[in-house]
């Protein structure tokens, strides 16, 4: 089951709403059952100011590499440094150490359609 | 061992160039191996028989022709009077190296049926660059820059989105059928305003031929955009019928595929483009033209402009236009014929051998593909597991995992130039590692267990990056 | 002679088993309106007559040429082993290493070749090879967009006009619809080098070129440049000859902190000329810049038991995984001259490549000595310079003119300068390799004379 106090977006991210609009991003651990081993990831720029669904992160893992979309438009003011040598966190504890990024939120409607874990279990469920 | 293994010579100590300033020279040693020639000569000719190859191996990697290229279109296109010419040689001094670009380029536009040829991309993809520059600067010179997209099918090589992207277009994705046809009602929703080309390879990447080529290609036109063909898959085609008439406006053609020359491990290749007549003044520079009995190289004044910095891959041209001047018109289309022949009778064993052919009712062209899904469900076994397994009957395993709309595939490509007795004893290979996976399935999973190498660990490859000595 | 082995009883066999009655009924998928059955090419004639027809063209070439042209393609020695090598049947008709277990020789081959190049110019990492030089420089450009992370949305190249003019027009062709801008540097007509461009240049620039040796051989003054690029921000592309490399600095120790990445052509490294190609580009880079870096690359891993062996790494950049967000749409990389290229840089060695790069430094400068007695001929710029050197021809002759009636002695001048450089009126690029003889020296000299006083 994946964590129900997160939520989530078809591209298989979890977002955590924090305080003061603001939100930790990373991805599921289906996703990273999906890409295997992860060798390398390459991390927003701090500052940037992205809107949902630009791919703003490459995931790379031996076999292929895969773009992380913004969940929620807003500015990056944080990102997981310790995973430029560590990619692997991202399998191995992909809900906690694993974070990749954090954003401070500037359209809070954005955060309505995301979706809630039981949703998201769903749909990987279908998968 | 690599080759800075060995016991190295002391280097000798030249004498600086006196005139060379010291802020422009190099100080301390390069790090080149320093070896006698008979111990390069042994560690090359070692290395090079871990290799698989076309002289000593069946090859049946699906999308890449490995078909047999004849000894002497090498030995021919190294003659001196070939290999010594600098590209600056005045034409006069060149004559011979001029006619035969030419006479190629007649050669092309014939196979192909289409107006005019430029030899200069130096491979398939230089090729697809070219062509969506052309696409690019036709559409430019009409004031109809809103046209910012190419379709390309899911089924296509990847080549074909990069190369659409490097020519500064979209790429607009649409999906394949289940039976291997394109879905019509999804690029007909695709197309809009902004269409300027759709990229396409016919036979397909499925190896089958597309049923409504020409109601996609009315459909294409009637939108004011063009067609490109992906010739990858020429071989299948030759001399029944051609991109021309199926309605495409550019092409290119591989000539490490279809006419012989040699992979030489990945390369060289040469990619060839032709076009329909009102595209010809976009062309990559140079094309050879004949007047007055000489050869010349000519620029077009609207050229999309150059590719590499003299004339492509010249020593690959020689070797193609010697293959065709070897198989000639009914040879060439004996080629196609007999690739297609070989492919259906490989397709027909293995199916009556019990493995899963896609579509296997359809006739295929020059290849097709199986899926080992079922084997995978019921014994855990790949066809990754499969590829490695043949290794171990010193064959070289056909394409795995391409296209990726059939799940645990291999595209099977055996060429014209394989004998039944070798299609045969594929089959009986197959079967027989098919009978081992219900039996045995570690023996496939743990393969290759003949080679020197068991399998490789790609994710220390990727992760300890080790990329030289 | 299309290299069939089936016989009648085969085909009828096959046919048989596949349930259909003749070859023409494997073809009825395709629709009879777009039907041919003709390809209109001439018949097909066997290995011997094709050999005498091919040999009678290959005889309208001129045969022992003597060659003074270079511009990015040189005539230098192949050793024998070279090519008896590479044209083994193993490593002529293998493709793509993708099954690793079945290509270690290619795959080693081209470990050896990234390590090879990697030693000549100091880089850390090296790729397997691109199409030429002068994509490999285009690629570069792109490369370079892709990596300037400080000058995020900046448009612009600066290209030297000393660079080679055909690579300035490939990477023209290449990046023509990216939005970016080329803007040139003009070059001293003093030195024959290139200006230095002044910090109000450095706006809204991502990448600078430098040359070295400059399309006119002479030498750049590659520390000042590459300092300049660094202290705005600018990602530095170094150009150079493969060969020019084991007596020149090599790009990494340029300025303080060296070439960003470095391509260039290795022709010269056993390729023959051949009109033009198959030629051989290479790309090297600084390591934290590998995942932008276009092209194939081998890595070294082990097997299960801890064996060495070699893959294709960091595919994930590639085509054939990431379609059109690929960091090139390249596919192969030129496996055969990139291996023709090991082999030779592994005959000559560490002694062998000094020996040759200093052979071509005094030959050029011998050349360049006789010429400047030749009273036609003044030596344009006395910069230092490597293999080629820039001449201008007394204006009682155009170059044209004396180019053609030269050709007519199987001597190919040089290359004329003044298309690309309006400036250069009557100049000639001439180049002297390790071939190039003192008679071959004198004989050029003395057609020259000859073919004036006879023209004018």
């Amino acid at each position: 089951m994946v964590p129900t106090d997160l939520l989530y977006n078809k591209s298989h991210e979890w977002i955590q709403i924090n305080d003061n609009d603001e939100a930790t991003i990373g991805i599921s651990h289906h996703a990273a059952e999906l890409l295997g081993d992860i060798v390398f990831i390459e991390l927003p720029s701090l500052d940037d100011e992205v809107k949902i669904e630009d791919d703003i992160a490459v995931i790379e893992s031996v076999k292929t590499a895969s773009d992380l979309y913004a969940p929620l438009s807003g500015k990056i003011i944080a990102v997981n440094q310790k995973l430029e040598d560590n990619p692997e966190t991202i399998n191995e504890d992909p809900y906690g150490e694993g974070w990749i990024m954090k954003i401070k939120i500037n359209n809070k409607d954005e955060v309505d359609d995301l979706l809630k874990s039981a949703e998201y279990q769903a749909s990987i469920e279908e998968d | 061992m690599l080759i800075n293994q060995y016991h190295q010579n002391q280097p000798i100590k030249y004498p600086k160039i006196k005139d060379l300033p010291r802020q422009y020279a190099r100080d301390g040693v390069i790090g080149l191996p320093n070896i006698s020639e008979p111990q390069v000569v042994r560690h090359y000719t070692r290395l090079s028989v871990k290799n698989f190859s076309i002289d000593g191996n069946f090859y049946p990697l699906g999308s890449c022709t490995m078909k047999y290229n004849p000894k002497v279109c090498h030995s021919l296109a190294s003659l001196p009077e070939f290999a010594d010419i600098h590209p600056q040689t005045p034409e006069n001094l060149s004559q011979g190296t001029l006619e035969i670009l030419y006479n190629l380029q007649e050669d092309l536009k014939q196979i192909t049926n289409m107006d005019a040829v430029s030899l200069a991309p130096a491979a398939g993809s230089q090729g697809e660059l070219a062509g969506c520059l052309i696409i690019k600067k036709y559409f430019a010179d009409k004031n109809e820059t809103i046209r910012t997209q190419i379709i390309i099918p899911d089924a296509a090589h990847g080549t074909n989105p990069a190369s659409a992207k490097m020519a500064g277009f979209d790429v607009i994705q649409i999906p394949t059928c289940e039976n291997g046809d394109l879905k019509l009602d999804d690029l007909k929703q695709a197309i809009s305003e902004k269409t300027a080309a759709i990229m396409l390879t016919n036979p397909s990447t499925l190896g089958l031929f597309e049923p409504n080529i020409i109601e996609i290609s009315k459909t294409i036109h009637a939108a004011g955009a063009l067609l490109y063909y992906d010739g990858a898959n020429l071989n299948a085609i030759m001399g029944k019928t051609n991109p021309a008439i199926m309605g495409f406006d550019i092409i290119h053609t591989n000539l490490h595929k279809t006419f012989a020359t040699p992979h030489g491990g990945g390369g060289p290749g040469a990619g060839p483009i032709a076009v329909c007549a009102k595209l010809k003044d976009y062309l990559p520079n140079p094309v050879i033209i004949k007047k007055d009995g000489e050869y010349h190289k000519a620029d077009n004044k609207n050229s999309i402009g150059k590719l590499t910095a003299n004339f492509g891959n010249v020593g690959v041209l020689i070797r193609a236009y010697i293959y065709i001047k070897l198989c000639g018109n009914e040879g060439l289309k004996r080629v196609s014929e007999i690739a297609v022949l070989n492919a259906n009778y490989l397709k027909t064993k293995l199916e009556q051998a019990g493995f899963d052919i896609f579509q296997p009712k359809k006739l295929c062209s020059h290849e097709f593909i199986i899926s080992f899904n079922k084997l995978k469900k019921e014994t855990g076994v790949t066809a990754f597991d499969i590829a490695k397994r043949l290794l171990d009957y010193n064959i070289h395993p056909p394409t795995v995992y391409f296209p990726s709309l059939v799940p645990e595939c291999f595209l099977i490509e055996p060429t014209e130039t394989e004998s039944k007795q070798e299609l045969d004893n594929f089959v009986e290979i197959m079967i027989k590692i098919n009978e081992e996976a219900q039996n045995n399935p570690d023996l496939l999973k743990n393969a290759p267990n003949n080679l020197k190498l068991k399998r490789l660990d790609e994710l220390k490859a990727a992760k300890e990056l080790n990329l030289r000595f | 002679m299309p290299y069939i082995c089936h016989n009648k009883d085969d085909i009828t066999q096959m046919l048989d088993d596949i349930g259909i009655k003749s070859i023409d009924d494997l073809f009825t998928n395709i629709p009879a309106e777009i039907r041919c059955d003709n390809l209109n090419i001439d018949s097909g004639k066997d290995e011997m007559q094709t050999s005498l027809y091919i040999k009678n063209i290959a005889a309208k070439n001129a045969s022992n040429i003597k060659n003074f042209a270079g511009g990015g393609a040189y005539h230098h020695y192949i050793p024998s082993a070279v090519w008896q090598i590479a044209s083994r049947g193993e490593f002529y008709t293998s493709y793509t290493p993708y099954q690793a277990e079945c290509s270690q020789g290619t795959l080693q081959t081209i470990y050896e070749f990234q390590s090879m190049i990697c030693a000549l110019t100091a880089m850390d990492v090296s790729n397997a090879s691109l199409y030429d030089g002068a994509s490999a420089t285009a690629e570069a450009v792109l490369m370079a967009k892709r990596i300037n992370k400080k000058n995020k949305n900046s448009k612009k190249v600066l290209i030297p006009q000393a660079l080679n003019p055909a690579y300035i027009n490939v990477i023209k062709t290449t990046i023509q619809n990216q939005g970016f801008e080329i803007e040139l540097l003009n070059y001293n007509e003093k030195t024959g080098t290139t200006i230095s461009p002044q910090d109000n240049q450095a706006d809204d620039v991502f990448a600078l070129i430098i040359p070295q040796p400059n399309y006119f051989g002479n030498l750049e003054d590659i520390d000042n440049l590459t300092n300049w690029a660094h202290q705005n921000n600018i990602i530095v592309i170094a150009v150079v000859n493969p060969i020019s490399l084991a007596i020149l600095k090599p790009p990494a120790k340029w300025g303080e902190s060296g070439a960003d990445i470095t391509t260039g052509e290795a022709q010269s490294l056993g390729v023959p000329l051949s009109s033009g190609g198959p030629y051989l580009g290479f790309l090297a880079c600084k390591k934290e810049f590998i995942r932008q870096m276009p092209g194939r690359i081998v890595g070294q891993t082990t097997d299960e038991y801890g064996k060495i062996g070699y893959v294709l790494t960091l595919q994930a950049r590639e085509q054939h995984i990431r379609r059109s967000k690929a960091t090139s749409n390249i596919c192969t990389n030129q496996g055969l001259m990139a291996t023709a290229a090991t082999i030779f840089l592994s005959l000559l060695g560490e002694d062998g490549m000094i020996k040759l790069a200093q052979q071509n430094w005094q030959q050029s400068h011998q050349l360049q000595q006789i010429l400047q007695q030749n009273k036609y001929i003044k030596i344009l710029w006395n910069a230092p310079f490597f293999n080629e050197f820039v001449i201008q021809i007394d204006d009682v002759i155009t170059v044209d003119d004396l180019i053609k009636s030269v050709s007519n002695h199987n001597i190919v001048m040089g290359i004329k300068l003044e298309n690309n450089y309006p400036n250069l009126k009557n100049c000639l690029l001439i180049t002297a390799t390790e071939m190039t003889t003192c008679d071959d020296m004198r004989i050029l000299s003395d057609t020259i004379n000859e073919n004036i006083k006879t023209l004018c």
